[in-house]
């Protein structure tokens, strides 16, 4: 097996070693039903976090994802009101998403200020936008809202793939092919690798940097969507903290912080490795929400650990 | 060299004259910003800058901004240190929910109240025993390392508060109320700590070697290394220096709410702090320790939310506020920027 695939084979293994060790100490965790819920739970998270792939195999980051959610459900929410079919409202968002990431982008390129700080006050902007809106949370009552959350498409057992798993699941379909079938895809790669090789390659930066934040903006944006319409609600607090979240699943996917290095597919295990976490821990019923948190922190310490000595072994070491 | 050394290294050969010169200074933005926002406030409401006596304090809404903003600036001189090392440190929301669980746990177990301030600082360092530990011991990336304890930091919080059963126990303490709301003469006994911390770091980067030392791991670390520095022992101690700030914050900001809530409490400091450190002219990339200017950008954060709040503006709309003035300070020191804006005002003018 190639060396590069070893992270992403981590992933996969202690997902499916944990998925197993759920269905030996519970009874009914180990059936479609728990994996579908996982993924539909879930769904929102991952999509935003498949966004930062990208960003973060740049060599970026991005802090925007929970408030460009918030944003865009108190949006979505607002829309309702005014009448507009959550279809329009939800693509307007993707619009305005793509906008934001791109103009994200720009900033960092043409100012050359850290992706960290711009992105920070990517944050606060669109989060301070929530409030400006509304403080509290509005329904949104389209019935097109009760609709989607109704569709499913049944999976062997009892389980079946909620609406929302669907569009994570297309939308990965789409990521994986812009990071391994286009000359944009292969750029992020090479800037991720080396910025200074891949400027003098001829990689177009500041269009490549431009477009790499837009779709995590978008991808974002996308994530925001989702959730307001699995939640069938805009809530101004939303998504607070999902960029950590995101962060953490793009790790835990096997993609090196430094850039350069994983999968987007990976993303979607890492992902799924969290929300597998949480159910885990309230199968059990006697643990709380603190153990969510240490035991997250855990096992990104010990993927960590793991992919410092990974890679220490491959790069660093045919480097010196 | 990198380009901003260079042009420095310039201008000192070539000393400008005048205002040219002062642009040139790195404090002169914070400085503008500080003196805009001031000046903004002076204006809408009549008698900002009066400062009173009252019940033997001083009083006033300058006296309010420092008294506010001292967590997060101590936060930041911390921070200020571990960037210079090229690095970043998310973690120190965390550490003060941690800090605020054992203090208010030692409180119910009965310590004495002296011995409980040592064991909060204690445990910010040992906080940044663990950062400096995952940093300069396994190389791991700065903003991943500390992220580990920024995720599990404030379940640690709460798990401390089950000990004893807890959700968000209340707590009270004379020691605690002192370092909150009390006061030394006329000063508010914070300020003197916070005064004292920059003091001690100001020391302590500008009066010794450790100072060079930090610049020139963060500045090159392989050249820092040959020349003989040992860049690990560095390294580590800024991470240390940071839980210390993050765990003095703690105290402070624990006093001030006389309960521990690891949820909320000390929640996006990390954030302000990067912000004070980059608005005070520091650079995320390393290699420049700038104490004052972290300062000035702390106060500039805490001037910019108090002056949101005593203008009459809804609190929603600080967040936009202080993101616009934020990007505002960040292209302006920009030099793409600059240039940018300088040659469309030309243009405009012929």
């Amino acid at each position: 097996m190639n060396e590069k695939y070893l992270p992403l084979g981590a992933t996969i293994a202690v997902f499916l070693i944990l998925f197993l060790t759920g269905g030996l100490l519970y009874n009914h965790f180990f059936s479609t039903l728990v994996l579908g819920d996982i993924l539909a739970d879930n769904a929102f998270v991952i999509i935003a976090a498949i966004g930062t792939t990208f960003v973060i195999l740049s060599g970026g980051i991005d802090l925007s994802i929970g408030s460009m959610i918030g944003f865009v459900g108190v949006a979505m929410a607002n829309l309702d009101v005014a009448g507009w079919h959550p279809l329009a409202s939800g693509l307007a968002m993707i619009a305005f998403g793509a906008g934001f990431g791109a103009l994200q982008g720009f900033i960092i390129d043409f100012c050359e200020i850290q992706p960290f700080i711009v992105t920070l006050a990517g944050l606060f902007l669109l989060r301070g936008a929530c409030f400006m809106v509304n403080l509290d949370a509005v329904p949104l009552r389209h019935p097109f809202v009760s609709e989607f959350a109704a569709f499913a498409i049944p999976l062997p057992g009892e389980g079946f793939l909620a609406s929302s798993a669907l569009i994570m699941l297309a939308s990965l379909l789409v990521a994986i092919l812009i990071a391994h079938w286009t000359a944009f895809g292969a750029n992020v790669y090479a800037i991720g690798g080396d910025r200074v090789s891949a400027a003098l390659m001829g990689v177009p930066m500041r269009r490549t940097v431009v477009k790499i934040y837009a779709l995590g903006g978008l991808y974002s944006a996308l994530g925001g969507v989702v959730y307001a319409l699995y939640t069938s609600s805009g809530y101004p607090l939303a998504g607070t903290g999902t960029e950590l979240t995101a962060i953490a699943s793009v790790v835990l996917g096997g993609t090196l912080l430094t850039g350069g290095v994983g999968f987007v597919a990976g993303t979607l295990f890492g992902g799924m490795i969290l929300g597998l976490i949480a159910t885990l821990i309230n199968f059990n019923g006697s643990l709380n929400g603190a153990w969510i948190m240490i035991s997250g922190g855990l096992l990104l310490f010990l993927f960590i650990v793991l992919q410092r000595f990974l890679v220490g072994s491959l790069k660093f070491g045919a480097a010196r | 060299m990198t380009k901003e050394t260079l042009s420095a290294g310039l201008a000192e050969r070539a000393p400008l004259v005048g205002v040219k010169a002062l642009l040139r200074h790195r404090m002169i933005w914070p400085v503008l910003a500080l003196a805009l926002i001031l000046i903004v406030d002076g204006v809408i409401s009549p008698g900002f800058f009066r400062i009173r006596i009252v019940e033997g304090r001083l009083f006033g809404s300058l006296i309010d901004i420092l008294y506010r903003a001292m967590p997060t600036a101590t936060v930041a001189l911390g921070m200020a240190v571990v960037i210079s090392t090229k690095g970043i440190d998310l973690s120190v929301g965390s550490i003060i929910a941690i800090c605020g669980a054992v203090i208010v746990w030692r409180i119910h177990a009965g310590d004495p109240h002296f011995v409980i301030l040592l064991l909060a600082l204690g445990t910010g360092l040992l906080c940044g025993l663990w950062n400096g530990m995952l940093v300069a011991l396994l190389d791991i990336q700065p903003i991943i390392a500390t992220l580990i304890l920024m995720v599990s930091g404030r379940g640690i919080g709460l798990m401390i508060n089950l000990i004893y059963g807890g959700t968000n126990p209340s707590f009270n303490s004379a020691l605690l109320q002192g370092l909150s709301v009390g006061h030394i003469s006329l000063i508010p006994t914070r300020l003197v700590v916070g005064a004292g911390i920059f003091l001690l770091l100001w020391l302590l980067t500008r009066r010794t070697a450790f100072g060079l030392f930090l610049e020139s791991v963060g500045g090159n670390p392989a050249a820092a290394r040959l020349a003989g520095v040992n860049t690990r022992l560095i390294i580590y101690s800024a991470y240390l220096i940071s839980g210390i700030c993050a765990a003095a914050a703690g105290v402070i900001l624990t006093a001030d709410t006389h309960t521990s809530d690891p949820v909320s409490e000390g929640l996006y400091i990390e954030l302000d702090a990067i912000l004070a450190v980059v608005i005070g002219g520091g650079s995320l990339s390393g290699g420049r320790v700038y104490l004052g200017g972290t300062l000035l950008g702390a106060l500039v954060i805490q001037a910019l939310t108090t002056s949101i709040l005593s203008s009459g503006l809804p609190p929603e709309y600080n967040l936009v506020v202080k993101a616009v003035v934020v990007l505002i300070v960040l292209l302006l020191q920009s030099s793409n920027a600059r240039t940018a804006l300088v040659s469309a005002i030309a243009r405009r003018k012929r």
